[in-house]
C-alpha cells in the first residue's frame, strides 16, 4: 500500500515521519511508520530494521540492520563464512520479497544466487513458498482446492498450521547444506552487477575514483531511481526494500590496490565511494551488507577511514587454519565476532550489546553468535603453566579485535 | 545536565573562540548535538557543516533544525546529498556555478569553494546582525575530508580562512569535529589534529575508557581551556540528553 508522504528536503532513512513536531530531546512517537514485510520498527528508535538473514547477527547489532545503513562485514582469511553471512542476507531477502542486487567481480552474481542456502522448510512450509511468489506477482487467483463436502465449513481454513505467514515473521533459518530452489528465486527483483562484464579495468581521470566503482555507484542510483526506492517519485506499485549485496569490496578484483600495496597510488578511490554509497542509502529505502577483505589492506589508516564511512561494521576471524584450530578450548567454535562499530542514528545512544568477546559456529541449519566463555580447564593433567598460555591466547585474539583491556597481569585463583 | 561543564561552554558566548572536538575510539556526535542546540537556543546565526549524516539525524534528537532553517537562523549543508551531483556528474560540462563539493570531482579545487559556501551563509546583513547573535560554524566532521583524499595543508588552509572569516572579523564561534587514531599511523588525521590542537581556545577530547568497555560509563571526556588546567569528567549518554560527572563517581559505582 501506498503511503503519501510529503516531500522533505533531506528525507532521512525511513523513518518517515509525516510531520516533524518535536520539541528538545523527546522521543518521536512513531506515527505512519511503513509496514514492508520482513522489517520492524526499532524498539529504542522507531527506525525501521530488516534481518540480515543470520538472528544472532540481528540481535548483536541491535535488533536488525536499519534501512538506509550500511554494514560492513570485514572478511575472514578464507572468506568462508563472511560469503555464508553475505549468502543469508541475500536469501532472507528472497524470502520477504525484497528486491536485491549482488555485485560482484570474481564470482558471476548468478552463480551466487544458485549458490544461496535454502529455508529451513518446516518454518517456510512449501505453500508459503508459493505464496512468497504469488504476492509478487499481485496474482490473486484461487488456489485449487478439493471442495470439503461434509466439512465445508473449514474449507476455508488455511493446510498448514502456521501461525505467522513467514515472510512477515522476522529472520529465518537457512540450511547451508541445500541450495535454494529455483522456483523461490525465480520470481525475485535481481539486479546483477558483474564488474568483468561493465568495464575493462583502468582508471577513470575525472575524479580519481577507479571507473568500476563509478560504474556500481550509478548502477545503484539507476536501480534506486528507476524502481522508485527513493522518495522522489510517486510510486504506483507498493513499496518494497532494496537490498544490497556487495562481494570483496576493495579486493584487486575491483581494480582497486590498496590490498596489495602499502603505499597504494589511488588511496581514496573506496572511501569516495563509500561515502557515494552512504548518500544514496540514506536517501532511499534500501539496506548495503558489504564484504571487505581486510586482512589484506596493510595500511590501517585506509581501513580506519572506510571503518568510519561505513555504519555498523563487524569482524570475522575464522579459526581454520591458525593454531587456535587445534587448541581443544575453542573446538566448540569456528571462529570470533568483533563487533567494531554500531551506529548512533537519530538519537544519542546506541544498542549496546553487554560483552564484546563474541565467538561464533555455523552449524548446518544456524549460525550462531554465542558470548565467548572458556570452559572450566577439568582435565587431569591441568597445570599452572596451561592457563597461562591460555589466558595469554586469548587475550591477543581480543586485541586483536582491538577493543579489550590492555592490562598483562591476570588473576589466578 | 550539563553543570559543570556547561559553565565552561557558556563562556563561549562571549569569546570568539575556535573549539575542537576530538573523538577517539567512540562517537562524540552528542558533543555536536549538544553545540547545536546551545547556539541556536543563543540566538546565534548558524552554519552546520553536516558531512556526515542526513538532516533529519541530526533534527531528529530534538532540536527544532527545520524551524531554524525556515526562519534563517540555520544553513544547513548536507553533504551526503550533494557528494553524489559530484561523484555522478549528469553531464560532462563544469556547472555554472561553483559547488561546495567541487574537489570530489575535481582534486585540485581543494576547499576554496567550501570556504565560500561558509562565508557566504555567515556574512551578516543588516537585518541579520539585528536579529541573531554572533555567527558561528559547526562542522560535523572534518576527518572525512581526509577520507575523501583532500589534502590535510588544504584542509588547515580551509580552516585558517573559516577562523579569520567567522572568530576575528564577526567575534563568532566555531566548533570542529576531528577524529583522533593516533594507534591508526594516519598521518595525515595527526597533523591535522595537532595542527588544530594548537590553534583551538577550548578542546574537548572524547575517548572510551582505557580499561575497555563498560555500559555504564561510556566514556571520558577532557576539557581543556587555553591558558587554564584540564577538567576531565567521564559521561554517560541518555535518550536525552548527557550526564557528566567526576572520574569514579558515576551512579553504577555509588
Amino acid at each position: 500500500m501506498a503511503i503519501p508522504v510529503q516531500s522533505m528536503t533531506g528525507i532521512s532513512n525511513a523513518r518517515l515521519n509525516v510531520e516533524m513536531n518535536t520539541t528538545s530531546f523527546q522521543k518521536k512517537s512513531r506515527s505512519k511508520l511503513l509496514s514492508i514485510p520482513g522489517t520492524r520498527p526499532s524498539f529504542q528508535n522507531g527506525q525501521l530494521l530488516v534481518s540480515t538473514g543470520t538472528t544472532s547477527l540481528d540481535y548483536v547489532i541491535g535488533g536488525g540492520l536499519a534501512v538506509g545503513t550500511l554494514l560492513l562485514i570485514e572478511e575472514d582469511v578464507f572468506d568462508s563464512y563472511s560469503h555464508m553471512l553475505l549468502k543469508y542476507f541475500l536469501a532472507e531477502g528472497i524470502v520477504c520479497s525484497h528486491s536485491f542486487l549482488i555485485a560482484s567481480a570474481g564470482e558471476h552474481p548468478d552463480d551466487i544466487l544458485q549458490g544461496l542456502p535454502a529455508p529451513v522448510l518446516d518454518d517456510v512450509p512449501k505453500d508459503e513458498i508459493g505464496k512468497i511468489n504469488q504476492r509478487r506477482e499481485n496474482d490473486v487467483s484461487e488456489e485449487s482446492q478439493d471442495s470439503m463436502k461434509i466439512a465445508w465449513r473449514y474449507q476455508n481454513q488455511p493446510k498448514v498450521q502456521t501461525v505467522l505467514a513467514a515472510s512477515s515473521r522476522f529472520g529465518h533459518y537457512y540450511d547451508a547444506s541445500k541450495q535454494m530452489s529455483a522456483e523461490t528465486f525465480e520470481s525475485a527483483e535481481y539486479y546483477p552487477f558483474y564488474l568483468p562484464a561493465e568495464v575493462h579495468l583502468k582508471y577513470s581521470v575525472s575524479s580519481n575514483i577507479h571507473i568500476g566503482y563509478i560504474k556500481l555507484l550509478r548502477f545503484i542510483q539507476g536501480v534506486i531511481h528507476k524502481e522508485g526506492f527513493d522518495r522522489a517519485c510517486p510510486q504506483s506499485k507498493t513499496r518494497n526494500i532494496l537490498r544490497i549485496g556487495i562481494h570483496s569490496l576493495g579486493s584487486v578484483l575491483w581494480g582497486d590496490d590498496i590490498c596489495c600495496k602499502d603505499d597504494p597510488l589511488y588511496a581514496y578511490s573506496l572511501t569516495k565511494f563509500l561515502y557515494g554509497l552512504r548518500g544514496l542509502l540514506r536517501t532511499s529505502l534500501s539496506v548495503c551488507m558489504v564484504t571487505v577483505p581486510s586482512h589484506l589492506i596493510q595500511n590501517k589508516a585506509i581501513m580506519g577511514r572506510v571503518t568510519n564511512l561505513c555504519d555498523t561494521v563487524i569482524g570475522i576471524k575464522s579459526f581454520n587454519g591458525s593454531e587456535k584450530d587445534a587448541n581443544d578450548l575453542y573446538k566448540d567454535y569456528h571462529g570470533l565476532v568483533c563487533v567494531k562499530k554500531i551506529p548512533y542514528l537519530n538519537s544519542l545512544i546506541c544498542e549496546l550489546p553487554d560483552t564484546r568477546d563474541l565467538a561464533f559456529k555455523l552449524k548446518r541449519k544456524q549460525f550462531t553468535i554465542e558470548r565467548l566463555h572458556l570452559p572450566p580447564d577439568l582435565s587431569d593433567t591441568v597445570s599452572r603453566l596451561n592457563k597461562q598460555d591460555l589466558a595469554e591466547s586469548s587475550k591477543l585474539l581480543r586485541m586483536g579485535c582491538g577493543a579489550a583491556a590492555t592490562g598483562k597481569k591476570h588473576l589466578d585463583f | 545536565s550539563f553543570s559543570a561543564p556547561n559553565s565552561i561552554i557558556s563562556l563561549l558566548h562571549n569569546l570568539s573562540n575556535c573549539v575542537l572536538l576530538s573523538e577517539s575510539k567512540t562517537d562524540g556526535s552528542f558533543l555536536i548535538h549538544h553545540f547545536l542546540s546551545f547556539f541556536l537556543k543563543g540566538t546565534c546565526k548558524v552554519c552546520f557543516l553536516g558531512l556526515v549524516q542526513s538532516f533529519s539525524h541530526y533534527s531528529t534528537v530534538g532540536i527544532n533544525m527545520l524551524q531554524a532553517r525556515e526562519k534563517g537562523q540555520l544553513v544547513f549543508f548536507e553533504g551526503l546529498r550533494n557528494s553524489l551531483d559530484m561523484l555522478l556528474p549528469e553531464s560532462d560540462a563544469s556547472d555554472a556555478e561553483p559547488q561546495p563539493l567541487s574537489f570530489l570531482r575535481w582534486p585540485s579545487t581543494d576547499l576554496r569553494n567550501l570556504f565560500d559556501f561558509v562565508n557566504s551563509s555567515l556574512s551578516q546583513s543588516e537585518n541579520d546582525m539585528s536579529r541573531w547573535a554572533s555567527p558561528v560554524l559547526l562542522i560535523d566532521d572534518l576527518s572525512v575530508l581526509l577520507s575523501l583524499g583532500v589534502n590535510p595543508t588544504a584542509v588547515l588552509d580551509f580552516i585558517h580562512y573559516c577562523r579569520m572569516a567567522v572568530c576575528s572579523k564577526q567575534q563568532g564561534n566555531m566548533v570542529t569535529l576531528v577524529h583522533n587514531e593516533d594507534d591508526l599511523g594516519d598521518e595525515d588525521c595527526d597533523l591535522v589534529l595537532h595542527a588544530l590542537t594548537h590553534q583551538s581556545s577550548l578542546i574537548l577530547q572524547v575517548h572510551g575508557l582505557n580499561t575497555g568497555y563498560c555500559r555504564d560509563v561510556h566514556g571520558q571526556d577532557k576539557f581543556q581551556l587555553k591558558r587554564d588546567h584540564t577538567h576531565v569528567f567521564q559521561y554517560k549518554v541518555h535518550d536525552k540528553g548527557v550526564s557528566f560527572f567526576a572520574p569514579g563517581t558515576s551512579s553504577a559505582v555509588l
